[in-house]
């Protein structure tokens, strides 16, 4: 594994002494050449889980081990400078994550100039390349994040992440904020990227159709667990743990008479809240195939097939 | 069909923003109806203009540095281009509702949930703020937020993304407003709270009579959700029509490459079908039709001159529904003549 967390925990403390159990005993790794993609519900935990793997947050428990090595648990200024040209990170959020005072040209340029202590101007030409290879033009440089739609400011993280050449990248949604045909583009220029520049990738997403084509491997997180892991196209045309199966199910198909004619039962209820976790399973609240004891004991993430990990007492 | 058989009309809107780098021409000539009780999306590559186009209705362009050019929005017989900002302040948030992909963007985090749906009421309702107390309770639970009388005293950082789109929908329908305007409501909210948001947003159509604006990228969501559709691509719209006839006569090249663009459900299908290259400079739009630099069926005429929307009902601004042009994977509108 190029970087493997371990029972990775991540608790964020609330007020009162509660806490909010975002990333609640995870194992994960990502092979070299690999590409994880990682899929839940909103608030399960995805983005704090690739924050905590590279550092971004304290670890509560649990460890981070990259080319076998231990990663600190707590990270100084020096650990992020010398991890910042090996492992990049493109964030959830287009619009907080650009310096609105720095032209396009200055946000792409930045790291890389500080990592190689060459001036802006002269990387002019590479940042020009970065730029057109997402999709934008070269007269977008002296552009301010602003005038850029929500998806054009995606592609700006993404060029900024891209142009150091890192060996693993972390996806946060990149591709949610885009349409489809753009979507479409992204992903094939991941994928090239992943194989002539020989990258890894935790790929982060809440719909599970277009990481499909993307992942090698897909893991499935709901309130702070891994609930589902194995070969992407394996757990996407036959999920196993029930929540996998109903998320699946309820994504909208691009057929008006199929939606005309969708029967489907809808998932009802909120995700609980991840503060003060019960011990059961954490999606027997919701799932139609609960028994007695997935309200009693938390199922662990167990191989039910081979490659096929999922946390189901059912199965 | 006559004019007020339409809650909004939209005729040839352009819009344009001062930049560092020049103009940009963000909305060139958009024009669509939304019927009555109906759901219009508007689909379109990632910087066509959607946006612009509904908050340019809203009075929500920045002027300076944006400018609306030209055209006109008449929601029911009243126009909003270009009235007096107090007008339009009177009508946005009464007779037109907005919600936006970040709900937390539009909602202040220092104030109750209760609390800032209960000022629209008393703002542009005029009720008591007892009345106003026991109406939010009933919209919250109109929006099925559980525990309305209790979740109404806390505040947005206490609400999962699912539960602030709703209490969000909450807010926007507060006043009744003919028309919902929904720009990405669920983009980013996973499939399961989707597919119970796109519901609600349904029932709320059919009980209260709402025209909705759908904006989504999410070619799954028009399926599920839209009457009728518009497909923009660089600041027009292409193509329009029902939306079986989008899905399954499509008329522009745009429309078919999107289509293929989307996931598939087929096992065989590993490879995306992408539309090559990027979508033209809003700088300087080029003269003829804006596909036609990534189009497979581009002709001479397409890089020279912009093409006139064909057909009535079902619209397409592509040379190939011209009479003159060579068969073509479009479907045809089979016209002889321009639309009106
Ligand atoms: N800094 C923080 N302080 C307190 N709670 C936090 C903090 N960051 C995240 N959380 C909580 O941790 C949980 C997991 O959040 P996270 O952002 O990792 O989810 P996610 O899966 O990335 O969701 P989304 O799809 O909405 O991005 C949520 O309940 C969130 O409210
Ligand atoms: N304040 C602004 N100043 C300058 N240009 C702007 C401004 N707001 C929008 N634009 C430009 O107008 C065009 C249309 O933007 P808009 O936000 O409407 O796109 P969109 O279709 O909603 O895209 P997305 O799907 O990414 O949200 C873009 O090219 C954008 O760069
Ligand atoms: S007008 Fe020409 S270039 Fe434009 S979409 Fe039609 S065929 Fe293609
Ligand atoms: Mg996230
Ligand atoms: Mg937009």
């Amino acid at each position: 594994m190029l970087i493997e967390a371990t029972a990775l925990r991540k608790f964020f403390s609330l007020s009162g002494g509660r806490q909010v159990h975002a990333v609640d005993e995870v194992s994960l790794g990502i092979a070299e050449h690999e590409v994880v993609g990682l899929v839940g519900e909103s608030g399960s935990g995805k983005t704090t889980f690739g924050k905590t793997l590279i550092g971004l947050h304290d670890k509560s428990g649990g460890e981070v081990r990259y080319r076998g090595e231990l990663l600190p648990a707590r990270y100084g200024a020096a650990d992020f400078r010398k991890q910042a040209s090996e492992i990049q990170m493109i964030f959830q959020d287009p619009y907080g994550s650009l310096n609105p005072r720095m032209t396009i040209f200055e946000i792409i340029a930045e790291g890389l100039a500080i990592r190689e202590g060459r001036s802006l101007a002269a990387l002019r030409d590479k940042v020009v390349y970065w730029l057109e290879r997402v999709g934008l033009h070269a007269d977008h440089l002296s552009r301010y994040p602003h005038e850029f739609s929500g998806g054009q400011r995606q592609r700006v993280g993404i060029a900024r992440a891209l142009i150091v050449e890192p060996k693993l990248l972390i996806c946060d949604e990149p591709i949610s904020a885009l349409d489809v045909s753009v979507q479409a583009q992204v992903v094939q220029l991941l994928g090239e990227l992943q194989a002539s520049m020989g990258l890894s990738m935790l790929f982060i997403a809440h719909d599970l159709s277009m990481v499909r084509y993307v992942s090698n491997r897909m893991a499935v997180m709901y309130l702070g667990s891994l609930i589902e892991l194995g070969p992407a196209e394996d757990l996407y045309f036959r999920p196993l743990h029930p929540y996998t199966q109903l998320l699946i199910a309820s994504n909208p198909e691009p057929d008006p008479e199929h939606e005309r004619q969708r029967q489907d039962q809808l998932i009802s209820g909120e995700i609980p809240s991840p503060v003060d976790l019960k011990a059961h399973c954490r999606f027997a609240g919701r799932c139609p195939k609960a028994e007695a004891r997935c309200f009693e004991e938390r199922p662990a993430l167990r191989e039910v097939l081979p490659g096929r990990l999922v946390a189901c007492h059912l199965l | 069909m006559m004019t007020h058989d339409y809650a909004l009309q939209v005729d040839n809107l352009a819009v344009e923003f001062d930049t560092y780098g020049g103009v940009v021409q963000a909305v060139r000539d958009v024009s669509f109806k939304l019927r009555k009780g109906k759901t219009l999306a508007i689909v379109g590559e990632s910087g066509c203009g959607k946006s612009v186009t509904v908050q340019s209705l809203m009075g929500l362009i920045p002027m300076p540095p944006g400018r609306i050019t030209r055209g006109s929005a008449r929601l029911g017989n009243d126009e909003l281009i270009g009235i007096a900002p107090a007008a339009l302040n009177a009508i946005r948030g009464k007779r037109i509702g907005m919600i936006f992909q970040d709900p937390m963007s539009a909602l202040n985090p220092t104030m109750t949930i209760g609390r800032q749906i209960a000022e629209t009421l008393v703002v542009h309702r005029g009720l008591s703020a007892s009345a106003a107390r026991a109406e939010v309770i009933e919209l919250l639970r109109l929006t099925q937020i559980s525990q309305p009388e209790k979740r109404l005293d806390q505040y947005p950082f206490e609400f999962s993304g699912g539960m602030l789109q709703r209490a969000m929908i909450a807010l926007s329908i507060a006043c009744k407003p003919e028309v919902l305007i929904a720009d990405e409501p669920t983009t980013a909210l996973d499939v399961t709270i989707q597919a119970q948001i796109l519901l609600l947003l349904q029932e709320l159509q059919s009980s209260h009579g709402l025209s909705i604006i759908l904006i989504t990228h999410d070619l799954g969501v028009v399926a599920r959700m839209a009457h009728d559709v518009a497909v923009m691509y660089a600041g027009q719209v292409v193509e329009s029509g029902l939306v079986d006839d989008i899905f399954y006569r499509s008329a522009h090249p745009y429309t078919l490459g999107l289509r293929a663009a989307m996931p598939s459900n087929d096992p065989r299908k590993r490879q995306l079908q992408i539309i090559p290259g990027s979508p033209p400079d809003l700088f300087a739009p080029p003269p003829g039709c804006g596909f036609a630099d990534r189009c497979a069926q581009a002709m001479r005429v397409c890089r020279d001159t912009p093409p006139p929307a064909y057909g009535h009902t079902h619209q397409a601004r592509c040379w190939l529904q011209d009479p003159l042009a060579p068969a073509s994977p479009v479907t045809s509108l089979m016209v002889n003549n321009k639309a009106d």
